[in-house]
C-alpha cells in the first residue's frame, strides 16, 4: 500500500550546528495510529515540525499522500493537522473565534454546523463563547485539538497531546482519537507516556539522538522484546542459587527469599517444567509463584540504553 | 495559479475584529490627538500665522496631520498584527498553513491597511468641524491615502517580523518614522526653510508623501506630485522586496 507519509534520507543542523535529525527514512500508512517515542531533545518535534512546514529540513524529503511538503506545499499542508506540545494559544480570542479563524487558514469556507460538532466532540460546546485566557490548561488543549480538526485534516500530529492534561480528560482524549481513526484518520503521536503509546499505537518508533532506532508493529515489538519472569517465593531463604539450578540462570531477590526466572515469550520451550522438576529435585519449596511480562516502558528504556552506548 | 481566499478573508476578519474589540484606544485616542493638534497649531499657533501660499493655516496642516497618522497608525497596527502571534508562539499556524506568503501578506497587510484609511477618514472629517476644507482632485487624495497606508503597513509588516522584543516593536515607530514625519513638512511648507534644509528635507521620503497628499488637497505641492507619486511607489517596492526576501529566507520565521 502506498505510504500516506514518507520520509527519505531526512536530515537537519540548526543554525548552531546541532545535528537535530540524521538520515531518517520512514513510512507511515493510511489509517494508523503511529507513535514516536524518545527521550527529551532526541528530535520528535523537530521531525514533526518539519513534516508540517514549521522547520525547513538540510537534506532529504517527505511526501504526504504523494505531494512534496516544499514543491507542493498547498496540497500536502491542506491534509494535515498538526496539534503542538505547546499550550499556545490567542488568549484574548474567543474559542469559537480561534477554531473558525484555523478553518479559514487551511482554505475551508466556514461551515458552522462542522465546528458545532467538533466542539461538542470535545466537550467544549458551552465554553464556545468564553476567551480562551479563562480556560484551564486541560481545557486550552482542547481547544488546539479542535483548531487542528477544524479543517477536517486526514493526517492528524498530536506533540505530547496529554501533558499536563488529568486523567479523565486524558481518556476522552484518547477516545476521541479512537474514533478519529476509525474515521480513517491518519495519527502520528509523541508522548511520554509509554504506556499511551501501548494501549494506542499500531506501530511504535524509537529516536534517540536524532536517529530512528527502531520501527516496529507493536505486538511484534512487545513479542520479539517482551521477556517475562517468574517470581517463586521461597518458603526458606537461600544464601546462594545452589549449583544444580545454575544451568537455568536464575536471580535471588528480596533477601534470598524469591527466585526469579527470566525466559524468552518467543522461545517454543520456556523451561519452565525443568525448573521446576530441579527444584523440586533440590528440594526447594516454593509458597507462591507470580510471572510478570516486559512493558513497552522497560523494552524502551533498554532501547535508549543501548544506543547510548 | 489558485488562491485561498478563505484564508485571507479569516486573516481580515481575525485582523479587524482584533481591532473592533480596542475600538475605544483605536479610534477616539487618534480623534482626541488630532483635536488637539488642530487647537494647538490651528487655533493658537494659526491664529498668528494666518496663511501659508494663500492657504488658511488650519487648512494647510490637515493633509500633514491625516499623513502623520496614517504612517503612524498603519506602522503600528501592521507590525503588532504579525508581532504578536510570534510572540504568542501561534505563528505556527501561520507556517504550517496551506498558504502562500502572498496571501498572508494581503491578510495582515490589507486589514491594518484598512484601519488606517478609516482612521485618515475619521480625521478628515474631524478637520472639517475645525476648519472649512474643499478637496482639489478628491481621487488623487483617496489614491494616494490608500498607497500611502499600503506602503507603510507593509513598512509595519517587516518591523513585525524583524522586531525580537516590544522594545524594538516601538523603536522604529518612535526613532525613525514620527521624526521624519514632523520634519517632512506636517506643519509648515519645506519653500520656507533656508535652501540647506530644503536640500537636506528632500531626502525626507515622508517630504514626497506630504507633499502629495497636499496637492490633491489644494493644488499646492512642495515637489511635484509626478516625483512625489514615484518615490510613494519605490517605497512600496522596497517594502515589498524585504517581504519577499524574508519569506524567501524565512528570516526570523523558520529555524
Amino acid at each position: 500500500m502506498q505510504p500516506v507519509i514518507s520520509i527519505k534520507n531526512l536530515s537537519k543542523s540548526y543554525a548552531s550546528g546541532l545535528r537535530a535529525l540524521k538520515n531518517i527514512n520512514l513510512d507511515i500508512s493510511k489509517g494508523e495510529i503511529f507513535a514516536l517515542l524518545g527521550p527529551n531533545g532526541a528530535g520528535k518535534t523537530t521531525l514533526i515540525s518539519i513534516i508540517c512546514g514549521i522547520v525547513t529540513p538540510s537534506s532529504g524529503s517527505v511526501s504526504v499522500a504523494g505531494h512534496d511538503i516544499i514543491a507542493d506545499y498547498r496540497a500536502a499542508r491542506a491534509m494535515i493537522g498538526l496539534v503542538p506540545q505547546e499550550l499556545t494559544a490567542d488568549m484574548f480570542e474567543t474559542v469559537w473565534t480561534t477554531v473558525t479563524f484555523s478553518r479559514g487558514l487551511w482554505g475551508k469556507w466556514d461551515d458552522p454546523a462542522y465546528i458545532e460538532k467538533v466542539l461538542k466532540d470535545l466537550s467544549l460546546w458551552d465554553k464556545k463563547d468564553d476567551k480562551l485566557m479563562t480556560l484551564s490548561g486541560g481545557m486550552k488543549r482542547r481547544v488546539l485539538i479542535a483548531k487542528a480538526l477544524s479543517h477536517e485534516p486526514s493526517i492528524l500530529f498530536l506533540d505530547e497531546p496529554t501533558a499536563g492534561v488529568d486523567v479523565e480528560l486524558r481518556q476522552d482524549m484518547w477516545q476521541a482519537v479512537r474514533s478519529l481513526r476509525d474515521s480513517g484518520v491518519t495519527i502520528i503521536l509523541t508522548t511520554h507516556y509509554i504506556h499511551e503509546a501501548e494501549d494506542m499505537a499500531d506501530r511504535i518508533g524509537v529516536i534517540n539522538k536524532g536517529e530512528l532506532i527502531l520501527v516496529e508493529d507493536k505486538v511484534e515489538l512487545m513479542h520479539k522484546l517482551g521477556k517475562k519472569q517468574l517470581t517463586l517465593q521461597l518458603h526458606q531463604s537461600l544464601d546462594s542459587v545452589p549449583a544444580e539450578l545454575a544451568s537455568h540462570h536464575l536471580a535471588l531477590a528480596n533477601g534470598g527469599c524469591e527466585l526469579i526466572y527470566t525466559y524468552d515469550t518467543q522461545g517454543s520451550r520456556t523451561g519452565i517444567t525443568g525448573l521446576l522438576t530441579d527444584l523440586s529435585r533440590a528440594g526447594i519449596r516454593f509458597k507462591d509463584l507470580d510471572t510478570t511480562q516486559s512493558s513497552l516502558e522497560d523494552i524502551f528504556v533498554d532501547l535508549v540504553r543501548q544506543s547510548r552506548k | 495559479m489558485k488562491i485561498n481566499l478563505p484564508a485571507i478573508k479569516a486573516i481580515y476578519k481575525f485582523e479587524m475584529a482584533r481591532w473592533g474589540r480596542t475600538a475605544l484606544q483605536s479610534i477616539v485616542s487618534p480623534v482626541i490627538a488630532t483635536s488637539l493638534y488642530f487647537v494647538v497649531f490651528g487655533a493658537a499657533i494659526g491664529s498668528r500665522i494666518t496663511e501659508i501660499d494663500g492657504i488658511a493655516y488650519g487648512a494647510f496642516i490637515v493633509p500633514g496631520l491625516m499623513m502623520l497618522l496614517l504612517l503612524t497608525q498603519s506602522v503600528a497596527n501592521a507590525s503588532f498584527g504579525i508581532y504578536f502571534p510570534r510572540f504568542t508562539g501561534t505563528i505556527y499556524e501561520l507556517l504550517s498553513a496551506p498558504i502562500s506568503p502572498f496571501e498572508i501578506v494581503v491578510g495582515y497587510v490589507g486589514a491594518a491597511a484598512t484601519k488606517s484609511i478609516l482612521l485618515g477618514l475619521v480625521i478628515l472629517a474631524t478637520a472639517w468641524l475645525f476648519v472649512p476644507l474643499e478637496i482639489a482632485h478628491p481621487w488623487w487624495m483617496v489614491g494616494f491615502l490608500v498607497l500611502t497606508a499600503v506602503t507603510f503597513s507593509l513598512l509595519g509588516f517587516v518591523i513585525g517580523l524583524w522586531a525580537d522584543g516590544f522594545e524594538q516593536l516601538q523603536l522604529v515607530p518612535l526613532l525613525i518614522i514620527t521624526p521624519l514625519t514632523f520634519l517632512g513638512g506636517t506643519f509648515y511648507s519645506i519653500n520656507v526653510l533656508p535652501p540647506f534644509w530644503q536640500t537636506v528635507s528632500l531626502f525626507n521620503p515622508v517630504v514626497y508623501l506630504v507633499s502629495g497628499f497636499r496637492w490633491s488637497f489644494f493644488e499646492n505641492a512642495d515637489v511635484s506630485v509626478g516625483i512625489s507619486l514615484a518615490m510613494t511607489l519605490l517605497f512600496l517596492a522596497i517594502c515589498l522586496g524585504a517581504v519577499w526576501w524574508i519569506f524567501k529566507t524565512g528570516y526570523r520565521l523558520k529555524s
